[in-house]
């Protein structure tokens, strides 16, 4: 996803000399092309995130549409009040990009998952919030950041993850993308769950069901129209995430309980406990339920759910 | 220059003005508004390509207040230098106004809000930095308290103002000798405070933050030394031109009585 989105930056910086990029001494073997290209609009702000906020700010102020781009927590947590204070109070022009979002520093430890990131970032005001689900859609919205003119969060994968459109998709702010049609359940997934959300999907098909699968690559704002439908049109909703509490599913069950509806609800995320071991990515997941055989299992408890509770006529299916 | 006499009663009017805001709102942080005064007045009178009429000119020079607390004698200067009406003021801190109690943005004049402190240096590097990259001729200049320098985030701007050699930037520190909870050398002592900079890569220049001429003349030398951003080390005093305010901890929070007021206003009065 980095190499997408730096691909993508460098053919929009060609055209548009406001395009700015600031790293936090990050990104070896992935800015180098950026610097080389548009010396006069790279800064290494050095190990200083506080100051490579508030540079970024003034850049913006200026006028720039600034990339501040770090890895998993760096560029959220260490310099949250200037993110708050300095580009969210006054609307700036200015991307957080943070490469490895989730698990993807996996044996590097728990400093290194971005775990909370999503719901510290959809609390700030003016913020646009995304999670691209594979390369794609991380192309996609680096185009829909360099025209969108406030805040954005951007939390990317790492690298080699699959491409899961076959062609380039053209995103809307505030829009998911339904990867899959299916009316027995629908799941929403965000950020890089999307592949193992796929393999499941496909999995439980070849059971007969129909799954539909949405992948929602905004937060903020986050496609309500789409979860309504969700919940109007099939009788589960799971939430996929690589993301603690306060993320998509916190999200999608506000819009439940607004709704008045009575729908089967899963959110499948990370515990509050931190990771103290080591592993890889994807040996991580599914230490913490994440694998794609979790989500199959959590699809089908679901449908089991929602089959007895319609057979015993009871009014309120909710999942346990 | 203009006339020392001017400006010294210009800032006898910021003061009063100050000081009748904080009486009217019940608020506080008034020893911080008298010793920026001086640097204020001289700024905007004197040093800051500004034209009130059009505050978004782009080549204006920019001024960041980082001590965002002492909001209220900023905005009098900038209603006296014509940003906004005088009448205004009497709003500060009032319901619906503004004008709040720590600088905001959207007061025609300001040009980035400030409250929590060690915030608006790396914003004014983040502009310089913009200015020199593409060829503005504007000059920014940044305030901070003398309690702000124990934020980190200032170090790590003036590390890299250094660095990357913004002699387009000037950073003012009110060196009052007392913060929040006590004074600066209590606290932690900023001590020696010229020779920090001057290994962090800056041109120092020392000055009496209540003299007229020698802030006239710190601010003008533009750069102070070239590839070298400018700090002048305004030595002042918390409370400065009502004595029974001056050097008190306890006038950064205490507000005025009425009684307080008219005692404080007539000092200035006789002063001015």
């Amino acid at each position: 996803m980095r190499t997408a989105f730096i691909q993508e930056l460098c053919g929009l910086a060609e055209k548009d000399e406001r395009i700015w990029l600031v790293c936090g001494d990050l990104g070896y073997s992935v800015l180098e092309d950026f610097a080389d290209r548009f010396p006069d609009r790279y800064l290494n702000a050095g190990v200083a995130e506080q100051n490579m906020t508030g540079i970024a700010a003034g850049l913006a102020l200026m006028g720039k549409t600034v990339f501040i781009y770090s890895i998993a927590n760096f560029p959220v947590m260490r310099c949250l009040e200037q993110i708050r204070n300095d580009v969210c109070y006054h609307n700036l022009n200015v991307k957080i990009v943070a490469v490895g979002g989730g698990l993807a520093y996996g044996s590097h430890g728990y400093t290194h998952h971005a775990v909370e990131d999503l719901a510290v970032m959809a609390a700030m005001p003016n913020m646009t919030v995304a999670a691209p689900g594979d390369p794609q859609e991380a192309r996609a919205i680096t185009r829909l950041a360099c025209e969108d003119p406030g805040p954005m969060y951007l939390r990317l994968g790492k690298a080699g993850e699959p491409a899961l459109h076959a062609t380039p998709i053209d995103l809307k702010v505030g829009c998911s993308i339904q990867v899959r049609s299916g009316n027995d359940l629908t799941i929403i997934s965000t950020g890089g769950m999307l592949a193992s959300v796929l393999a499941a999907a496909d999995q439980l098909r070849t059971q007969g069901k129909s799954i539909r699968v949405l992948s929602m690559p905004f937060l903020v704002p986050i496609d309500e129209k789409a979860v309504l439908a969700a919940i109007w049109e099939t009788p589960a909703i799971l939430t996929v995430e690589e993301h603690g509490c306060g993320g998509l599913g916190s999200m999608v069950a506000e819009i439940i309980a607004r709704s008045g509806e009575a729908t089967c609800f899963a959110p499948l995320r990370l515990g509050r406990t931190p990771i103290k071991v080591a592993g890889t990515q994807d040996q991580l997941r599914t230490g913490q339920g994440l694998g794609v055989g979790d989500i199959v299992r959590s699809v089908e408890r679901a449908m089991q759910h929602v089959s007895s509770r319609m057979a015993s006529r009871k009014r309120m299916p909710l999942c346990p | 220059m203009a006339e020392v006499q001017a400006l010294t009663e210009i800032c006898h009017k910021l003061r009063a003005h100050a000081v009748r805001m904080v009486h009217r709102s019940n608020a506080s942080h008034l020893g911080s508004c008298l010793s920026v005064a001086d640097i204020l007045a001289c700024l905007y009178w004197q040093t800051l390509r500004v034209d009130p009429a059009h505050p978004d000119w782009k080549d204006r020079d920019r001024f960041l207040l980082s001590k965002g607390h002492a909001a209220a004698i900023l905005y009098a200067a900038l209603a006296e230098r014509g940003f906004f009406p005088v009448g205004e003021l009497d709003t500060y801190c009032m319901a619906e106004s503004r004008l709040t109690g720590h600088v905001t943005s959207g007061v025609p004049g300001v040009e980035f809000s400030a409250g929590s402190l060690g915030h608006a240096l790396p914003v004014g590097s983040g502009i310089a930095l913009a200015a020199k990259r593409t060829g503005l001729p504007f000059r920014t200049f940044v305030a901070v308290s003398d309690g702000e320098l124990d934020e980190g985030s200032n170090w790590e701007a003036i590390l890299f103002a250094g660095h990357h050699k913004l002699d387009n930037l000037t950073l003012i520190v009110d060196y009052n000798k007392i913060q929040s909870f006590g004074t600066v050398e209590d606290v932690l002592d900023l001590a020696p405070l010229a020779d920090k900079f001057r290994a962090f890569r800056w041109a120092v220049h020392e000055v009496d933050g209540h003299n007229m001429e020698q802030l006239s003349g710190a601010f003008a030398a533009r750069p102070q030394r070239t590839g070298q951003p400018s700090v002048v080390v305004a030595h002042t005093v918390k409370g400065k031109g009502i004595h029974f305010m001056e050097n008190s901890l306890a006038w950064h929070y205490k507000c005025p009585n009425a009684e307080q007021m008219q005692a404080a206003l007539q000092e200035l009065a006789d002063h001015a």
